[in-house]
């Protein structure tokens, strides 16, 4: 009997201390069975991922430890990358819409998440810029979407006795007005960056052209050309714009357009709507938005609601249990809530009913009722081949904006960018 | 005692001779293995990478030349790449002849024999060299800023306001820019350099010049600059390699697409874009390769014809 003791007692001081070399050995890898790393773009956020999000988690499953590491925007997907294919990236990736993830998920670095409890509160809009092509599996859960308008200081319209307008027209009356009183810049927006000339402008106010989804479907299918009337009337609208905008606006970049509005000294900032949260800590004045006014001859409005952020597994994380555990978290409406009145601006996919507390975030979020929602023509499918069209966008966009081209040219060359790889337009 | 001497050591000395000098692989060795692991060998994998197409699966196969036959024909790519070339050769135009006449330029200045605070003006100057690429890009951009910069405001208050104007955000003013900016960063270098040549000239020579009558056009023209073409040289083929591999500071100032309209694109960045991808577009490792491939080619051939056609003529002096 107390031989068998010694025994046992032995027996546990030799496991003990196996255990306890095995540890340190493994002292990585045992670590990181509690703790999640999310990768992401959204430097912003961050904040609000480690006080808000993370600690509402940990509420509920004080167990796993999720740490936020974030890059910046324009660098992610580089880093991600090479960080996915030599095996140090997080355990939750965030999934770009579209083919950037889905790319990933074809090489096998992202799960399926389609047994991931918590999918069921997504409808098939929702999980489409994360699903494969035939809709069947979907690689990761649909966190927000953003949508286009313009916002616009309140003080200078008051100021200026002028009303957010509702057509094109009006919407040139008032750039008009304010560029008669000198005051004020009329359109805080530069081309520098060219993203801000193609997503802020070709999208934003696009949609209205080419009646949202009808003609971005179109466009997959071949059915409409970039040379179409819709398209280049975009582009002469965009190039309309270059009178009303800042000195020197060419040399622009996203910083200074966000400064310029901010410090009161522009009236019309075309926004998206993540800018929300960065004007309400930043500008003293009040601002409200209008959405993007319809062009001559349209009743119906579309806006651009672009499925933008998602989060997804990747496939050579140690945790993925712990890692499906905290995405039907992120399903969950709970998450919902925390997302859209920490960051107004970012808006849940989620089915579940949610209220958005900032007011100008819940005038975005708003015309989802009166308006039709539509996605970026340029993010399904259309800018898989080389040129890639978004790069194009950005060019074309900020050349017809910079004057270097016009609206007809800038159609043609887009046009023949996509018709040289993409069958639909070859003929 | 002399006898033991003589008979004893020679033989010995001759096996030690005979046998492999162990000694030159020990000291060879951790410079060799260090150098071939990350130098030679990523080099060599980078074009035999260039040689490989992918497809969307990860999957690779062989395609032999077909990458560099897409890069120099297909005209969606063959467009970019001379047109990242031509910019590329602008740029190091711009470099050799501002940045380094420059630097000749200040040397000279600094080699003055009476000059006072010599070492100040020589710490200043070579200063931006020191500070990060980043750095440089946020303060040009502040200064040359359209809307808050003092760039206007200086031209304007020596009369000169007309002409300012975005020169970063034109296509027909951003490369020069760029360059420019570069160039102000740079610029220490060749001064040090040729400064560090000019100082070594032996005071004895110059005296002898001007005893001859030569003035000072003619001393620097007949007696230093023969001197201090050696370090010319190696100034113009280091500045030549920088450029051809630059793109930190276009990266930061324009972004990996190098607008507008890709006229400040170069080597560097068209690299990027093709081997990480950018926004939508998905990076691919193979034509990546291949462009890093066409650059090792281009700074290899610019390097050859410098040492065969330049270094070789060059005569050197020693005082």
């Amino acid at each position: 009997m107390k031989s068998l003791h010694t025994k046992t007692i032995l027996r546990r001081v030799a496991h003990l201390a196996a255990t306890a070399s095995l540890a340190t050995l493994a002292f990585v890898g045992t670590a990181a069975a509690q703790t999640l790393t999310i990768e992401s773009w959204r430097n912003d956020d961050a904040d609000v991922w480690n006080n808000k999000i993370i600690p509402a988690f940990n509420k509920k499953h004080p167990n796993i430890k999720v740490q936020f590491k974030a890059d910046p925007p324009t660098e992610y997907n580089a880093a991600l990358n090479a960080r996915l294919a030599g095996g140090t990236a997080g355990d939750l990736i965030t999934c770009r819409p579209f083919d950037a993830s889905l790319d990933l998920f074809k090489k096998g670095q992202l799960v399926s998440v389609n047994d991931v409890k918590g999918i069921e509160n997504f409808s098939d809009v929702a999980k489409s810029a994360w699903s494969t092509d035939d809709g069947s599996t979907t690689f990761c859960m649909p966190m927000a979407s953003v949508i286009h308008g313009f916002i616009y200081n309140k003080e200078i319209f008051d100021e200026l006795k002028l009303t957010p307008p509702k057509t094109m027209a009006e919407f040139h009356t008032v750039l008009d007005k304010i560029k008669a009183d000198g005051k004020y810049t009329p359109i805080a927006m530069g081309t520098a960056d060219q993203w801000e000339a193609a997503t802020m402008g070709f999208q934003n106010i696009g949609v209205n052209y080419w009646k949202g989804e009808e003609g971005r479907k179109a466009l997959i299918e071949g059915k409409q050309k970039f040379t179409d009337p819709a398209y280049v009337k975009t582009f002469a609208e965009l190039a309309s714009w270059a009178p009303y905008m800042g000195n020197g606006y060419q040399s622009q970049k996203y910083p200074d357009t966000q400064n310029l509005f901010t410090l009161g000294r522009a009236a019309i900032y075309p926004a998206g709507s993540w800018d929300v949260p960065i004007f309400r800590k930043d500008a003293d004045f009040e601002f409200d938005a209008f959405a993007p006014p319809l062009p001559e001859g349209a009743s119906k409005c579309y806006i651009s609601d672009h499925t933008d952020i998602a989060l997804g597994i990747n496939a050579k994380s140690k945790n993925v249990e712990a890692a499906k555990t905290f995405l039907s978290w992120v399903a969950s409406p709970e998450f919902a809530e925390i997302y859209a009145n920490e960051l107004p601006g970012f808006f849940p996919l989620s089915k579940a009913k949610v209220d958005v507390k900032d007011p100008v975030a819940a005038k975005f979020v708003g015309w989802r009722n009166d308006c039709e929602s539509s996605i970026r023509n340029s993010y399904q499918i259309l800018s898989r081949g080389t040129p890639n069209l978004e790069n194009e966008l950005w060019n074309v966009s900020a050349q017809v904006m910079n004057g270097t081209m016009k609206p007809e040219e800038a159609a043609k060359k887009v046009q023949d960018g996509l018709a040289s790889w993409y069958e639909p337009h070859k003929k | 005692m002399s006898d033991i001497a003589a008979s004893g050591v020679p033989v010995e000395s001759t096996a030690q001779r005979s046998r492999f000098p162990v000694h030159i692989l020990v000291f060879l060795a951790p410079a060799l293995v260090i150098y071939t692991a990350f130098s030679i060998y990523p080099l060599i994998d980078t074009i035999r990478l260039s040689l490989y197409a992918g497809d969307e699966t990860g999957a690779r196969y062989f395609v032999g030349l077909g990458n560099f036959t897409t890069l120099l024909t297909d005209p969606v790519w063959a467009d970019q790449f001379w047109n990242a070339l031509r910019n590329n050769l602008i740029f190091f135009a711009i470099h050799m002849v501002v940045q380094n006449g420059i630097g000749l330029g200040l040397a000279m200045l600094l080699s003055l024999p009476h000059l006072t605070g010599g070492s100040v003006y020589r710490t200043l100057l070579f200063l931006p060299t020191m500070l990060s690429v980043v750095i440089i890009g946020f303060i040009w951009q502040l200064i040359l800023n359209p809307l808050w910069g003092i760039a206007e405001t200086l031209l304007q208050a020596i009369g000169l306001g007309s002409l300012f104007g975005p020169w970063l955000g034109q296509e027909s003013t951003a490369l020069l820019t760029v360059s420019l900016i570069s160039v102000w960063q740079f610029v220490g270098i060749p001064m040090m350099l040729i400064y560090a040549a000019l100082i070594n000239i032996p005071d004895d020579l110059l005296d002898a010049a001007t005893v001859d009558g030569a003035g000072p056009f003619s001393v620097f023209w007949f007696v230093r600059l023969p001197l201090i073409l050696p370090t010319l040289g190696v100034v113009s083929i280091l500045t030549f390699v920088a450029n051809f591999n630059a793109f930190d500071l276009i990266y930061a100032i324009k972004g990996a697409l190098a607008g507008p309209n890709f006229s400040t694109d170069i080597l560097g960045t068209f690299f990027y874009r093709t081997f990480f991808g950018y926004q939508l577009q998905m990076g691919s490792p193979t034509m990546g390769a291949t462009v890093a491939t066409a650059m090792l080619v281009i700074i290899l051939i610019g390097v050859l014809i410098y040492l065969f056609g330049v270094q070789r003529r060059l005569q050197r002096h020693t005082f």
